[in-house]
């Protein structure tokens, strides 16, 4: 998230703007700081473990998808269907609990347990995401167009799936061996709601292979000069459609939460949930053109986004107000990164 | 050695100096610009020449200093400025929209048009066409910049600076991307221009270009005036020994007696060119260990794809290639790294380096599997890697953490041969390895060339110059896609390599001759 030895270097050398580097370079914690230090003195309770907790779970979804963004947009692309993905794989859970798996050739229906489910679930994600990859890779379409299609094809195949209703109450029944689904949003680990180990653990995995393995140098030679490391030897492609494997797979995980949490499916949900996740990655410092940024500044950007508007319902502040703050916060992130770019190439020069 | 003042400057730039924070780029410089003459600006990359040009032509403000113009002190306050008081300027990289045609380009800083708002579409099309023709190009000014080679690109840039009254044209290397025939032209319409009064400030590395075209000299050595002179009173060598301090490109060594085994055959490569016919056309060859191979050949002749099919980069290649006795034709890049080829790219900055990483990730990319444990990188043992390479080409970089875009361009070139002896390589591929770096990395390239060879790998590098290529042990010179000649360094005269180098494209066939003549080397 942040270069550690960088920020030692910078903070050696003194002067104004040595100085203004620094606090440029740590803007995402320091927004999230203050936002939290504001609603803290704004909003009573907002402080109180309880409340903390609830927005953590809220934050869990959408970081949950921006770390898959992250690894999309670090090569140069976008994934515009995780929303409708997690809006695809909660429906498909809700279906396996409500109906199971009908084999009419049989005349028999398999019922997968809790454990079987979430595989399902998490296969399909990754596939979609992985029909992603071969469209852009293979066929050369636009990341954006390509995204954009099956935005509109997973809703529709989630609203299809239910002829537009929702899934209710998806506690699975014993006779057919299939209950705890809801424990996944309910649930905790040592106290910790399990939406958030669950982000935690994908968070240190994510992190660790884009520092530390090949995999993850590839990732960001390819958004840096994709011709380049074509001629390096790195598989672009198989590059490009990991990714969106990735990014699949995490709305995948996301779907699954969303859906547990509220113990039923709606074919909706996670509308527009792809802009919140763009949304933390480039407030954390991902560059959209590729190659720069992050998964720790993508989660604490993540954060920023969740507490901004936990925050701001809080205060009682109304929802077309929060939409321009967040507009505004989003926008400045990007000019503070610029201001940035400029100072850090001035220091260099020095 | 001084300039004459029979004839009196049309420009002169007294005591410039351009301090940017931490480094002077500039310091106290003079310079001279003579009309009816073509004024050369030389020195090493870093000397200082494309800031003086970049003040001339009203980019950059001098920090200190005046630029006087025809009697009379004047600053620039922007290139449109500059450019309205007669001072046009060609850029080394092309400033043109691929997306728009050759008239909007031309007149895109001044369109004509009738009451200041309305484009005059006709007018603009007939004075470009006439600007197109005054340069022997007769192209169609409704042609989109994208569509055109890069020398007709070339050429419709130095239209759009002519499409103004220019009084002082800058030209910052404006061959590099021509080729001979579109030299001979460009070279003919500079003269043209003298005659008819413009001042032309020529900057380019082709030294024996300068020698043909200059009327003055000025030599830039680290931000200072070195020297200036009469182009008729000195030689290359003197540009050389006044830029470097020795006139030596490369110590020409003795030609290697003994050639190891086979260690590349290539037999039959082609690649077709779209529209017809090949770009690569039936290559059959065999290069030894320990053998630098030196292949020469004009922009077009084939040299870079035939390295990229060697590569693996062109898929619809065919032919055999076998590399130490293993066939790797169908093979991917991937895997013929794997077996031991490596291609240096011609464009570092498209091809070569992956702006956003430093210097040491930069190096490894193509070896992160060597460092690789239960799926980690280990960095330790990378940065050793890194060092040992960085030390062995001495790269000057202050750290492996250093991003690659702020070292000079012979050091980024190092650091790309560098990620190619990570993985080992038997056989080397370099494709133009002194493009746009400086004499003395010059130098240093070659030297590490031999120093590789007479470790037992495999050599092969593309030149279009004469005098780069005489450093290999063996000659070949392509044109049209084809080997046209496979000589030792010993017998191959440069009257040989040129008139190999037009085989097969009559139309350049008299150029053989005029660049033949212009070399001195």
């Amino acid at each position: 998230m942040v270069d550690h030895a960088a920020i030692r270097d910078v903070a050696h050398r003194n002067g104004p703007s040595t100085t203004l580097l620094l606090i440029l370079r740590l803007r995402t914690f320091i927004a999230l700081a203050l936002v939290v230090a504001f609603f803290g003195l704004m909003a009573p309770n907002f402080m109180s473990v309880a409340n903390l907790v609830i927005v953590s779970k809220h934050v869990a979804i959408n970081a949950l998808l921006a770390i898959g963004m992250t690894y999309v947009i670090l090569t140069g692309g976008i994934d515009l269907s995780v929303g409708s993905i997690v809006g695809l794989t909660g429906m498909i859970a809700g279906a396996l609990i409500t109906y199971g798996i009908p084999l009419p050739f049989l005349g028999v229906v398999v019922w997968p347990n809790v454990l079987e489910t979430m595989a399902i679930v998490l296969v399909v994600g990754a596939i979609i995401g992985a029909f992603n990859g071969v469209l852009i890779t293979q066929l050369n379409v636009a990341p954006f167009i390509a995204t954009l299609g099956t935005l509109y094809v997973a809703r529709g195949a989630a609203l299809l799936l239910s002829n537009g209703a929702t899934f209710p109450n998806l506690v699975g029944k014993p006779e057919l061996g299939n209950e705890g689904f809801p424990i996944l949003g309910a649930g905790t680990l040592f106290g910790i709601p399990l939406s958030i180990v669950i982000l935690v653990v994908v968070a240190l995995i994510a992190a660790y292979v884009a520092a530390r393995t090949p995999f993850g140098r590839r990732v960001y030679a390819v958004g840096g000069n994709e011709r380049a490391a074509a001629l390096s030897g790195v598989y672009v492609n198989r590059v490009k459609l990991a990714v969106y494997v990735i990014s699949g797979f995490c709305a995948a995980i996301a779907g699954l939460i969303v859906s547990s949490q509220l113990v039923a499916s709606h074919p909706a949900s996670g509308e527009s949930f792809e802009l919140n996740a763009i949304a933390a990655a480039v407030l954390g410092g991902t560059s959209l053109s590729g190659g720069r940024g992050t998964i720790g500044g993508t989660i604490v950007g993540a954060f920023v986004i969740g507490v901004l508007s936990d925050g701001l319902v809080m205060m009682g502040v109304s929802e077309f107000w929060q939409m321009v703050i967040k507009g505004l916060v989003i926008v400045s992130a990007v000019v503070l990164d610029q201001m940035q770019r400029t100072l850090s190439r001035r220091a260099r020069l020095e | 050695m001084t300039v004459p003042d029979s004839v009196a400057p049309i420009l002169s730039a007294e005591k410039i100096s351009k301090i940017f924070p931490g480094t002077t780029a500039l310091a106290d410089v003079d310079f001279h610009v003579y009309p009816n003459a073509v004024n050369v600006l030389i020195g090493e990359n870093g000397a200082g020449k494309s800031t003086l040009m970049k003040i001339l032509s009203g980019v950059e403000r001098p920090t200190s200093g005046r630029i006087v113009m025809e009697g009379r002190e004047v600053t620039f306050a922007s290139v449109r400025d500059a450019a309205s008081k007669g001072i046009g300027i060609v850029f080394q990289e092309l400033n043109l929209c691929p997306n728009l045609s050759i008239a909007e380009n031309i007149f895109l800083g001044h369109p004509l048009t009738r009451g200041g708002f309305h484009l005059d579409l006709a007018r603009q099309r007939s004075r470009a066409r006439a600007l197109l023709q005054r340069l022997e190009h007769d192209l169609d000014p409704d042609t989109k910049v994208g569509d055109l080679r890069i020398g007709q690109q070339q050429i419709v840039e130095i239209a759009k600076a002519l499409s103004e009254d220019v009084r002082i044209l800058i030209m910052d290397e404006p061959t590099s991307a021509l080729s001979v025939s579109e030299v001979e032209v460009l070279f003919r319409v500079i003269d043209e221009l003298k005659r008819s009064g413009v001042a032309i400030v020529y900057i380019s590395h082709r030294l024996e270009e300068l020698v043909r075209i200059g009327d003055f000299v000025t030599v830039l050595r680290d931000g200072r005036l070195q020297a200036s002179a009469r182009m008729d009173e000195i030689d290359v060598s003197w540009i050389i020994r006044q830029m470097l301090g020795t006139s030596e490109l490369a110590a020409r060594r003795p030609v290697q007696a003994r050639a190891g085994r086979e260690i590349l055959r290539i037999e039959d490569v082609c690649l077709p060119r779209i529209g017809g016919g090949m770009t690569v056309d039936h290559v059959s060859l065999s290069i030894h260990a320990g053998e630098i191979v030196g292949i020469y050949g004009l922009l077009g002749a084939g040299r870079s794809e035939l390295f990229e099919c060697l590569f693996g980069a062109r898929p619809d290649a065919s032919g055999t290639i076998v590399l130490d006795g293993l066939d790797i034709s169908g093979l991917s890049i991937n895997q013929r790294i794997a077996k031991g080829l490596f291609l240096t790219p011609e464009d570092r900055q498209r091809d070569g380096l992956v702006q956003n990483l430093s210097v040491g990730r930069n190096m490894s990319l193509s070896s992160l599997g060597r460092f690789t444990r239960f799926g980690r990188i280990t960095t330790a043992r990378e940065g050793d890697e890194v060092a040992r390479i960085s030390r062995e080409l001495q790269v000057k970089a202050p750290s492996p953490h250093t991003m690659i875009t702020s070292l000079s361009g012979g050091n980024q070139q190092k650091v790309v041969i560098g990620k190619s002896l990570m993985t080992s390589p038997k056989v080397l591929l370099l494709d133009e390895p002194s493009r746009g770096i400086d004499i003395g990395a010059k130098a240093e390239i070659f030297r590490v060339m031999r120093e590789l060879a007479e470790q037992g790998l495999g050599i092969i590098f593309a030149t279009s110059d004469l005098k780069e290529v005489a450093i290999a042990d063996r000659i070949l010179v392509m044109s049209s896609g084809r080997i046209t000649l496979d000589a030792s360094s010993n017998d191959a005269t440069d009257e040989l390599l040129v008139s190999a180098s037009v085989v097969g494209h009559t139309a350049h066939a008299n150029n053989a001759s005029t660049s033949k003549g212009s070399h001195h080397g």
